[in-house]
Formats: C-alpha cells, structure tokens, sequence
C-alpha cells in the first residue's frame, strides 16, 4: 500500500499528539520502522511513561539512544517525563532534606508537582534532540510521540519570560518556574522553539478516535498549535471499525454507524487537514511484525475464529449506587481524562438514586453536554444544573487580570495572561463555581461530573492549613462539630471520588496517576468504574472478540491491584438517552450477577 | 546603603494564580522591589520553593522557619535583621530603611511579580 499522508515526504521532526490512549506511541513505532525500512536513518523518542518501545522491539531501552537490532537504520530513546520531574524536585529539594523543616520540604516538594512541572522538565529533556548537536547528526528523522502543549510553548516565546527567567535565574511566569532549576541555556531553548515552529523542520501529526468529544479536543489543540506557527499539521483517525466486520453483529454494526456519524459530522477545521484513516486492528500491538501491518489498510480477517465472547458478569454501577445509598446523603465526585463518559455516568448515578426516592442535585461542566437533553424529562427528587467552565475560567481571569494586573506593563501583564491559561486555571476556576454547591451534600446527594486532582486540592488547601490549627486546639468532642471543605472532601462518609477509566492500557494508568496524585492529599478514591467495556457484552464479530479478550488484563489490574470497589459497564449500541435508559444502564450487568 | 533580603513563601505559580486567591500585596510588592532596584537599592529575593538553599544557609531564616513554619513567611530582612514578617512592607517603608526619598508615584513597574 502506499505511504499515508502523514508520511509522504516527511521533514526533520515528526511529532504525534493526541490523548492518551489514541495509539500516538503505535504510529510513532510503526512511522518509524517504514521510514527506516525504507533506507532512512530514524531515531524514535517516546515520552510515553507506559512506553512499551522496548516492549515492543523486544528489548531494553531506558534515556539513553539505543540501536534497534532488529531494524537496522532505527535507533530510539525513552524519556520518562515522571522521571525527568522526580530528578528536578530532588536536584532542589534534596539539599534542604533534613536541614528545613520536614513539614516545609513537603510544601516545597508540593509546589513542584503540578502538571507544568512535569511538561517543562520533559521539554527540557528533549530541547537536546531539537538543535543541531553531534547527537543528532547521524538521523534523517526524528520521531516523538508526544509534543509540548500549546501552553508551553507560548510561555516559551513570551520574550518577557526570558528576560527574566533566564537571564536572572528567577521571574515571573510561573509556569516557567521549573526552567529556574534547570541548566540548558537560553539560546537552546530559543533554537527548539523555532525548530518547532519552522513548518520546513516540523510537522505534527494530531491522533484522534472517531469519537465525538476526542475530535472537539484535536481541533481546540489544532487551533491552539496552528496559533503559534505550528501549521504544519496531519490529522490521523486511529481504531476505525472496519465494516466487514458488521454483517452479524449489532452492536459491531452501531459502532460502526456511531464512528461514520462521527466523521461526517467532523469539525470544519479538521477537515481541511491531510487526513488519514487507520482501521482498527484484531491483534496487539506489540512486535516488528504487528507493527508493520499497522498502516496496511485491509486485513485479511481470520475466518477460522468463529467463536463468540459472552458478556462477563461484572458488577454494575446499581451496586455501587445501594452503597452510595446507605450514607444518606454526600458528595459524589466523577474523576477521569475527557471523553470516558463522565457526564452520562454522573446522570445514570443520580438519575438511580433519585429513583429510590432520594433527594439529588446533578451538576455537570461539559460544555457540550445538555443535560436535559439527555435525561429528556423530569424527575421528582432530581435537581439539574450546570456550570460553564469556560464561563467561569473567563470570569476568573478577567477578575485576576482587573485586579492583579492592572498595575502591570504590556510585557508583564502578557505573562500573566500565559499564566492564566494554563490547565490549573481552569480546575481551580470550575471547582470555585462548584464549591458553593458542595455545601448541599450535608443534606441531601450532590453529583458532579468532574473532580479537583490532588495537587489542586493541595494549593487550594489554605483552609486546611486553617484546620489543622484548629484541630491541635480542640478536643475530639468539639471537632466533630467543625467541618472544612478538605475535611469533607477527605471524609468518605462524606465525599466518594469515582474514577471513570477504559479498558485500555493508557487509560487506566492515568486513572492510576489521578489516584496517586489524590492519595498525596489524603483522599483515598471510593470506586473505579471501567466504562465502554466490550468484554461485558455479548459479541460474534472477531474483532470484537479479540478486544473483549484483550481487556480482561486491564480490567483484573484494576479490580485486583487498584480499586477498593469497582464497576464495569458495557459498551451500548446507542447513548444512554432518556431517564429510563440511563436507569437501565446502571442497572446492566446486574441481571447476570445474581444468578 | 542599607541591602534588603526578601524570603518569599512557596509558590509553583509566583503570580499566585494557581493559589485560591490573587494575592495583590504581592503585585504591589512586587512594583517596590523594581522601584528600589532603580534607586540602586540591593534588594534579593528567595522563593522557597526554587531556592530553598537559600533559607538554609542563612541561620535566621532557617531558625524563623523552624520555629514559625512556612505559613508565617514572607519575611524580610535588612542588613541581616528581621524587619518585618507574615506580610509585605508598604513602599514608605522600604523608602525609610534604605534612605530613599519617597517621590511621586512611579508608574512603571516592570514585570510584574512574582513572588518569585
């Protein structure tokens, strides 16, 4: 077959973005082994904390360039972003260790764990790659399979912050902070930045499923990159349901009538893009062989695997609900990346428990989401409203901007406003607009469709700081009487954070990274609940059947090793619409369960 | 010249704006420090999370810290004494401990600031 787009006369720099669980690491691979198979010297970079690289080429890869035997031409590298952070916070913490207060480290090493962190210090970890050096000079490409955000790198252009930053050691973006520490010079970072920017060196590849919400997102990041000169842009469509495999199976068939609804109905900004369609493959993709039929557009199918999956009797969310029950009342927080089904989820739990006669108020902050629409009628007991997040982030930075930068020149107040747009803004503006909805759960069930991660909680906890005080000066009697929003949140009587997760590789590591990041600040996740699961259905089609099987790794981890209490909910031919599907659908698996 | 040391509190985002609130003396202060740096004033600061070394190896921060925990900081020290502490001097004071005359307002202050 011939080489898709993305990979038709390709430039210097190859970058794959998109969320996590797309297959950005497998097309990186598998761009990679065509271009060294085609007699170009490549170095692939993964950025992928759960890189399977070296999984995936059978053997071990690590930070530094190591060849690919087994590809000649191909070399690689891992680059652990977690890590690159780990080593930054000791580079400044560990000096201080036992010297300060244990209690101030803790708070320093806080500081340093936000999500910009971990971005700039893997942005630094890669600017070597991206300047002419004798470490690069042997390769043709380079290929990543992640990029800096937007964010990122308009903080990086923003003269201002340079001046200051660099030049002083010390300034004002925060979101540079972490560069403060870090030894790369100037003129490096600078020389990046234009790499990144210089269509004639770089181009980026967006990665999307044919879903909904993950085509709104590619196109904001397609906007966002294509604002700061990154024009150069491919769109890939990854995991497409092929259509032979519809003919007898209905729910392989509403798949895919769901994904050719999808494409049709594509963002206009995303259909001016080069655009290539990958189909969606029966086997793993791991292994030089695999790899290499990824970008092959027909598959032959196996025709001697005709037997069928049978849906496995999961709990379902109706058993988490009859525990939420015996509470009373409380907060019900759904946690997870976008477009695992947050907000449905969140309407079939309150949608349950108002159905038991229960007192609820459903809040959601999907923009897109119209919750009306979706329960498409009224209930006795059930309260709906929402909250814009972009409403309230704008609301937000107005009030920041009138008020901290009225005194600011042109160049500070630019800052200020790169500051404001990064990912924390957003979290702490929505959970402002939420907290005063929190006060409700004392009397009666409030759930929301989104959840502040622990580093948040952590920065906004100057009421806890408030509480400890106040805790040391108390008795236990008198305590009982005094509550802080920390204390409810980290209350499970009180509050039980839901993390919403796929049955997939990626996506359920980062629903363990959320969890760890909460366990920092002391609040331990109630349940896990896997949504969009294939092996709690019944399928014919052999692909399915093979992702059914696939999944049941995944699925074990999390029932075994991460979740205290779990749930599993089947992938639906339709979307749950209508409050006696969203019933239903918190009530599927249940039936099979008691037998 | 009397030199200033300033030991600011921790702060991933040294505008503040990923705390829950906006902290304005800390903008205010911030135009200070640029308008004593144009006075030739030595003015140093030290954001705890960036440089703690710096509150290590200097005895009295380092006791302040230990007795009175990060929450107290700022705190700002001139010729090597503790001259205030737990909040951000108005520019009259600064004016006097340094003996810089207090003229009009100086509008221009430069990038605004961080707390770090």
């Amino acid at each position: 077959m011939a080489d898709p787009k993305f990979l038709d006369q390709p430039p210097r720099f190859l970058f794959f973005t998109g969320k996590g669980g797309v297959g950005k690491t497998s097309l990186a691979c598998a761009s990679a082994i065509t271009l060294a198979d085609a007699g170009r010297r490549v170095l692939l970079v993964s950025t992928d904390p759960a890189s399977n690289v070296g999984q995936v080429f059978g053997m071990t890869i690590g930070n530094t360039i190591t060849a690919i035997s087994a590809v000649p031409g191909l070399a690689a590298l891992e680059i652990d972003p977690q890590a690159a952070a780990q080593i930054y916070r000791d580079q400044i913490v560990n000096p201080v260790r036992g010297v300060l207060p244990d209690t101030v480290v803790k708070g320093i090493e806080e500081q340093l764990s936000g999500a910009c962190t971990t971005e700039i210090a893997a942005f630094d970890e890669f600017t070597a790659l991206l300047v002419d050096s004798a470490l690069t000079a042997d390769y043709d490409h380079i290929i990543f399979d992640t990029a800096p955000t937007g964010h990122t790198i308009r903080l990086l252009q923003l003269p201002g912050a340079w001046s200051d930053f660099l030049a002083e050691g010390k300034g004002d973006a925060s979101c540079l902070g972490p560069l403060a520490g870090l030894e790369k010079q100037r003129a490096q970072y600078k020389a990046a930045v234009d790499a990144l920017a210089d269509s004639q060196r770089t181009r980026l590849v967006l990665v999307a499923r044919a879903q909904q919400a993950t085509l709104r997102e590619v196109a904001r990041t397609h906007e966002e990159l294509a604002a700061i000169g990154l024009t150069k842009q491919f769109l890939v469509i990854n995991g497409l349901f092929p259509q032979a495999e519809t003919a007898q199976d209905p729910l392989a068939a509403a798949i895919f009538q769901r994904e050719q609804n999808v494409l049709a109905a594509i963002p206009e900004v995303l259909n001016q893009l080069p655009c290539d369609h990958i189909v969606l493959k029966p086997f793993n993709l791991v292994g030089l062989t695999a790899l290499r039929k990824l970008l092959v557009d027909e598959l032959p199918l196996d025709s001697e695997n005709k037997s069928s999956h049978h849906a496995i009797p999961f709990p379902s969310l109706s058993n988490l609900t009859d525990d939420i029950v015996k509470d009373g009342c409380g907060l019900i927080m759904l946690m997870g990346k976008g477009g695992v089904g947050k907000t449905t989820l969140a309407a079939a739990i309150a949608v349950n428990l108002a159905h038991r006669g229960l007192p609820v108020h459903l809040t959601t902050s999907d923009p897109a989401a119209n919750l009306s629409e979706t329960l498409s009628g009224v209930m006795d007991n059930l309260q709906v409203d929402r909250i814009d997040p972009y409403v309230e982030t704008d609301r937000y930075r107005q009030r920041v901007l009138e008020t901290k930068g009225a005194h600011l020149d042109a160049q500070g107040r630019a800052l200020l406003e790169e500051d404001l747009r990064s990912p924390c803004t957003e979290e702490i503006a929505v959970f402002q607009a939420f907290s005063r909805i929190i006060r409700e759960a004392g009397k009666k069930f409030v759930v929301m469709d989104t959840a502040p991660t622990g580093h948040t909680l952590l920065l906004l906890d100057a009421t806890g700081a408030y509480h400890r005080e106040v805790a040391k000066q108390m008795d236990r009697h008198s305590i009982a009487h005094y509550t802080t929003p920390m204390m409810q949140l980290k209350n499970p009587k009180q509050t039980k954070i839901l993390l919403v997760t796929l049955a997939e590789t990626t996506p359920v590591l980062e629903a363990v990274n959320l969890q760890v990041d909460l366990r920092r600040a002391g609040i331990e996740p109630w349940a896990w609940i896997i949504n969009n699961s294939i092996a709690a259905t019944t399928v014919r089609s052999p692909l399915l059947c093979q992702r059914a099987s696939n999944e049941i790794a995944d699925i074990e981890a999390v029932s075994t090793t991460h979740a205290k209490r779990y749930a599993v909910l089947p992938l639906l031919k339709e979307e749950p619409i209508g409050i006696q599907k969203l019933l239903e659908l918190s009530k599927s698996n249940q039936a099979s369960i008691k037998h | 010249m009397a030199t200033i040391q300033v030991f600011d509190p921790a702060s991933c985002c040294s505008s503040g704006v990923c705390g829950s609130d906006v902290d304005q003396a800390l903008t205010a202060f911030s135009a200070d420090v640029d308008w004593l740096k144009q006075h030739d004033v030595t003015i140093e600061r030290f954001n705890l999370a960036q440089q703690p070394t710096a509150f290590a190896d200097n005895p009295t921060a380092k006791a302040f810290l230990e007795r009175s925990g990060a929450d107290a900081l700022p705190l700002i020290m001139v010729d090597g004494e503790i001259a205030l502490a737990g909040r951000y001097p108005q520019r009259g004071k600064l004016a006097r401990w340094v003996g810089v005359p207090l003229q009009e307002k100086a509008e221009e202050s430069s990038c605004c600031g961080g707390c770090c």
